[in-house]
């Protein structure tokens, strides 16, 4: 029988050389006549042992890594086929620690089958979720929905159910489903892996939304920063299309759904969801006044669904598993599984999907194990650039949405990057600013003028001018941005800034003036 | 990608890339971006002829055309080289590397050397986090970059 070799297609792996790996290894099987064909998957998500190779064995799939192209002719030799030993191997796939004590949901397929296989995908339970849903009246399709306590995963948290129901109440000759895959939040990838991993169940969950809403075209705004998503999407999209998945006739039910790949422009502000549609609009990704809601009057005025991807592929299980199977995951009103994303100085690198409630501490101590340089850990951002900066006295917060605002913070897109000693918290403040000041929309006076002002009053306290007044300016010009701002830049760059000043109040006390030295 | 076109030859090339493309639903960036992939950049020249096509003012498409970082008013480099600058690239060295590449280029961020091998531009984030420092070269991901591996794609850019 012909062996398949796991090779990941992941742009993650991708840039840690897996191209080179699977050509070296096509190479080898051809000229060592091996009875072997090479599988490009996505990524299981533990990128520091990327590219890892995997061969599937009547054991189960063994896992190598992390591989280089120098490597693949030892492997060989040591019997990679047979799943023999090297000091490469990991042992089982399955039984990797930092895999199995994870819950995957949403991420279930990702890495196990080929991403452009519909006969994989529904050889791994693919199709259930929109196969149930046809056969629902679009109100029981939200109610499932509903249930089961989903909330907008790309962080503001808002209830998925209740968002379709608007949408499905509001009557429309023509409605949207848009799905936010423009992810430019720094520490944060589950949306591109999933795209580059498992394309059909974003697909299956915007079908899904649009028979629960009485929407019949959906778009995927993915940023151009992902090319490798982008064009696994699209070709994605043409495999469900030719196989009656989406078109006029949805797997042979009345219903039409179609969609449409739509690649960002490099503007980070096009990740909020106004700006977004603005953007597919074709016009400048400028943030609109709400209301009126996009669910009311979104993409072209009309009524229009806007989810993040992780929100939308996450549907798929809870319509075939029921809402109750999802629901009982997680704690308070967090429910459900969230993918995790480990990045930045830390040792075990990568996505970890598991139910609401563990602490940061666990997270970054027993799953991440600790920095990369094997430094302390300062500080851990969470939620992306417009994320808190926590320190290692906070590391007992569960990850909760609603316990991190009490905190001062915010779960965000679920992305968390680790910073060691060396880290400058005063420079971290000073770049949010900065951040803020180059995606600035410029709608808003708060965001546009507030964040230049901020670092430059950043850069007086580095320099020792008057640095209690310019503290006290700093806090107050956060306060500002913080209630003043349209959207969630302007009015959340003040989080990683004021968690910077507020827990790491020593960077914030700089050497004295440059002058008083001399 | 031929950078000596004349305006005619800019101009008869728009024109059909907005007609394949006009009925599209809000088919302004990916013309746009249509555009950009065939000249490398986007064109004055065919501002106008968007503009009229799609019923539009020529502020208006100026307006678009500006507000994107990724749309270019002049050609790039042979190479373009997106160094990381967000913060997981940063929490694991990325400014240190970004300074090694500007001192090795000779060059700053949005800025082309002479020999017009290279642009070098800062890109925020290319999901790349658990693999930091990243970067894209021509379109390819490097991830875990340290000196010996921005050096070897700063040879790279150069021969």
């Amino acid at each position: 029988m012909t062996v398949r070799i796991y090779v990941p297609r992941d742009a993650a792996a991708l840039a840690l050389g897996a191209e080179r790996v699977a050509k070296v290894l096509a190479s080898e099987i051809e000229a060592r006549g091996l009875d072997a064909t090479i599988v490009r998957n996505g990524s299981r998500g533990l990128h520091w042992l990327e590219p890892m190779v995997e061969v599937e064995t009547a054991q189960g799939r063994i896992a190598y890594g992390p591989v280089k192209s120098s490597d693949v002719a030892g492997l060989l030799d040591a019997g990679l086929v047979e799943g023999g030993n090297h000091a490469l191997c990991l042992g089982k796939t399955e039984e990797l620690p930092f895999l199995k004590s994870q819950t995957r949901l949403t991420f279930a397929r990702c890495g196990i089958i080929d991403p452009l296989s519909l006969a994989d995908y529904r050889a791994h339970d693919g199709l259930k979720g929109l196969e149930r849903a046809v056969t629902l009246a679009p109100a029981d399709i939200v109610a499932h929905v509903t249930e089961s306590g989903l909330r907008g995963r790309g962080g503001a948290g808002f209830p998925t159910g209740i968002k379709w129901k608007t949408v499905l109440e509001t009557p429309g000759v023509r409605k949207y489903i848009v799905c936010n895959a423009d992810e430019g939040d720094s520490g944060t990838f589950a949306d591109r892996m999933i795209m580059e991993g498992d394309p059909f169940v974003l697909i299956e969950g915007m079908a899904i939304a649009g028979i629960a809403t009485g929407a019949t075209k959906g778009f995927v705004y993915i940023r151009s920063e992902y090319p490798h998503a982008i064009a696994t999407m699209t070709q994605a999209v043409e495999i469900a299309h030719k196989a009656g998945v989406l078109g006029t006739s949805v797997l042979g039910s009345p219903h039409a759904f179609d969609i449409e790949i739509r690649a960002g422009a490099g503007a980070y502000v096009c990740g909020e969801e106004t700006a977004l549609l603005n953007s597919l609009e074709g016009k400048r990704g400028i943030v609109r006044a709400k209301p009126p809601l996009p669910a009311h009057k979104g993409l072209f005025d009309c009524p229009t669904v806007i989810n993040n991807v992780i929100s939308l592929a996450s549907v798929p299980i809870i319509m075939d598993k029921g809402p109750s199977y999802y629901k009982d995951f997680g704690m308070g009103r967090s429910r459900g599984t969230i993918p995790i994303q480990i990045a930045g100085n830390v040792r075990h690198r990568g996505l970890y999907e598991a139910a609401f409630g563990l602490t940061l501490g666990q997270i970054v101590d027993d799953i991440g194990g600790g920095t990369a340089s094997g430094r302390p850990v300062k500080a851990v951002q969470v939620g992306g650039p417009l994320g808190a900066y926590f320190p290692r006295a906070l590391f007992d917060t569960p990850f909760d949405y609603e316990a991190f605002a009490a905190k001062d913070g915010l779960i965000g897109h679920a992305g968390i990057v680790v910073f060691d000693d060396t880290a400058d918290m005063l420079k971290q403040a000073r770049f949010a600013m900065e951040f803020c000041a180059v995606e600035s929309c410029g709608k808003c006076t708060p965001c546009r003028i507030g964040s230049t002002r901020g670092v430059e009053v950043a850069d007086k306290i580095a320099q020792g001018i008057e640095p209690e007044k310019n503290r006290e300016l700093l806090a107050d010009l956060c306060n500002t941005m913080k209630f003043g701002s349209l959207c969630a830049l302007g009015g959340f760059t003040p989080y990683p800034v004021m968690s910077a000043m507020t827990h790491f109040p020593d960077d914030f006390s700089p050497a004295p003036l440059v002058e008083a030295a001399e | 990608m031929n950078l000596h076109l004349s305006s005619r030859d800019i101009g008869i090339r728009t024109l059909d890339i907005v007609s394949e493309m006009k009925s599209l639903e809000g088919p302004l960036l990916p013309i746009l971006h249509e555009i950009q992939a065939e000249f490398g950049y986007v064109p004055q020249e065919a501002l106008p002829i968007i503009a009229r096509e799609l019923n539009l003012s020529r502020a208006e498409v100026h307006g678009v055309v500006t507000f994107y970082h990724d749309y270019r008013d002049h050609p790039a480099g042979r190479h373009v080289l997106k160094l990381c600058r967000a913060e997981a690239c940063q929490s694991m060295g990325g400014d240190q590397l970004a300074e090694r590449v500007k001192t090795l280029l000779g060059i700053d961020f949005h800025q082309t050397t002479l020999d017009g091998a290279v642009t070098l531009e800062p890109v925020y984030c290319l999901g790349l986090c658990s693999a930091a420092p990243a970067a894209m070269l021509d379109g390819e991901m490097h991830g875990r970059l340290d000196a010996d591996a921005v050096d070897g794609l700063v040879a790279e850019v150069r021969a």
